[in-house]
């Protein structure tokens, strides 16, 4: 097994050799390859506001600029999903064949957001014991039994619930702005939840290099679903100019 | 050695249309010892009166629970209720382990019927020989439903079925009506009289021969200890027992014979039914 072989980032240029041939280790996961990056999620006092970017990466190349990844389940289920793009698509036709499976019964018995997010984690964690992880973080937003519910699962089959939820890079950076907002004011109404969200998206796209300036935002209320997007950040990057010190 | 020469296996017409296996299969159920189920508004029950082998046996099960929110009753051979009850069991349990919910009754009876249906339609196959009455609570509200060998079922408001059940089914239609509105002790006292109304004069339900079951809203489904078993038969105690139908009013009940005819009669059979 030569150095190239081990090398694993998109496309490994001086790899000519069939795998098979040159080693006898059995390629078991892969790395994840056009990406998308945070998903942010709000419970506000009567639903759930959820939103995500609209770029694919190609490492950090800004490759895929119009790429919707917030899927709604049905009536009272939003789906956002980041992380590879390629297992995102394979996600969401399985969900599709799961909801046709489940509109196929016609007994109007809907699948509860809390019921998905379970069964998504048996998605997730069947993968990643084959060690072959779909490589995604998924944020389950709805409404259950009348109340607003967010869920959260990673690669690994691992579930959260939580009023605030924020997956990669926005783990880091908007969860303490989120944390912040709803200790100041528990029971956020539907627009301050959105003012929020909005708020945290641009800090985002100043902090994180794989964001981007245009995002989706959807709403989920007992009185139905509003998408909004995409929307434009009009970033102001003046201050540039006296950023020293990481020439 | 043959009834006829068209009851050969499961999957011969007779040139009327029938299937005689699968009608044997039905005759099955009406051997076992009568069982009761019906719901109001926010809970459903099941009664069932057991049988004891000899004076020395214990009685033997009538009701099984399924899951939490599940349970059943049986009527025919034991040995094939508890093949389907370990079905549902198994259909209950995988579906709280996918979704983390309760499995909707209907859904539940959608794969039993499918399951049942398969053994009326295979030659190297047999009908199961019994009936059940599911009783459930899910977020459509409480359910009783009826399974018949045939695989047939039927989503019902009050049912009984069983040896001599046509009398509980007729005391269940006269007092249809009040059962949705009526507190749930009251329809434990109607699901018991209902079930006296099949026994013979002179027997009489005990703490011993009786099993309730009940499930519905806050209520995980349970079977009754003797004790609280004994204060639902307080309740309808030294009440007058309702006679006998006069013969011949109602032609289905030929089936079980009005409660003054003979005892139906025991076949010599290599499985005991209950």
């Amino acid at each position: 097994m030569n150095f190239y072989n081990s090398v694993n980032f998109p496309i490994n240029f001086n790899n000519h050799q069939d795998i098979s041939e040159s080693s006898d280790i059995i390629k078991h996961f892969h790395t994840p390859i056009t990406t998308a990056t945070s998903v942010l999620g709000i419970a506000f006092n009567n639903g759930v506001i959820i939103s995500a970017d609209i770029l694919g990466s190609y490492g950090s190349l800004a490759r895929f600029k119009n790429f919707s990844r917030i899927l709604q389940a049905n009536k009272n289920t939003l789906l956002g999903v980041g992380g590879d793009i390629a297992d995102f698509q394979y996600l969401k036709e399985l969900i599709q064949g799961k909801m046709i499976g489940e509109e196929c019964l016609e007994d109007d018995i809907p699948l509860k957001p809390a019921s998905l997010l379970c069964w998504l984690t048996r998605v997730m964690y069947n993968r990643r014991s084959k060690i072959d992880p779909l490589w995604n973080n998924i944020l389950v937003a709805g409404i259950q039994d009348g109340k607003p519910y967010l869920g959260f699962i990673d690669k690994l089959g691992t579930a959260v619930e939580d009023k605030l939820i924020a997956t990669g890079y926005g783990a880091y950076i908007a969860i303490p702005l989120l944390r912040d907002a709803l200790e100041k004011k528990p029971d956020l109404n539907k627009q301050e939840a959105e003012e929020l969200m909005k708020k945290c998206m641009e800090i985002l796209y100043y902090r994180d290099a794989r964001s981007f300036n245009k995002y989706e935002l959807a709403i989920l209320t007992t009185e139905g679903t509003e998408f909004k997007g995409p929307i434009e950040i009009k970033a102001n990057w003046s201050i540039s100019n006296d950023v020293c010190g990481y020439e | 050695m043959f009834r006829n020469q068209y009851d050969s296996d499961v999957t011969v017409w007779s040139p009327q249309g029938r299937l005689h296996q699968v009608e044997y299969a039905m005759e099955a159920v009406k051997l076992g010892s009568a069982t009761v189920g019906l719901k109001n508004k926010s809970h459903a029950i099941l009664v069932a009166l057991k049988r004891a082998a000899s004076e020395l046996s214990a009685y033997q099960k009538k009701l099984f629970p399924i899951d939490d929110h599940i349970g059943i009753s049986i009527s025919g051979l034991t040995a094939d209720a508890r093949m389907l009850s370990r079905y549902m069991r198994t259909e209950c349990l995988n579906y709280k382990f996918g979704h983390d919910a309760p499995l909707p009754v209907n859904r539940l009876l959608l794969k039993l019927g499918n399951k049942m249906q398969v053994c009326t339609q295979r030659y190297d196959k047999r009908p199961y020989g019994v009936g059940l009455l599911i009783a459930g609570y899910d977020g459509t509200g409480p359910h009783i439903y009826q399974t018949c060998p045939s695989a047939n079922y039927y989503d019902c408001r009050a049912m009984a079925i069983g040896s001599r059940s046509q009398s509980a089914r007729t005391y269940l239609e006269k007092h249809l009506d009040v059962f949705p509105n009526c507190t749930t002790d009251e329809l434990i006292a109607h699901g018991l009289r209902a079930l006296r109304d099949t026994l013979p004069n002179e027997v009489e339900l005990t703490v011993k021969n009786v099993s309730i079951g009940i499930v519905g809203d806050g209520t995980d489904y349970k079977e009754f200890e003797e004790e609280e078993t004994a204060r639902y038969l307080s309740m309808i105690e030294g009440e007058e027992r309702r006679g006998a139908p006069p013969p011949g009013s109602d032609p289905v009940s030929s089936d079980d014979g009005p409660e003054n005819s003979p005892p139906d009669p025991e076949p010599t059979v290599a499985m005991d039914t209950e």
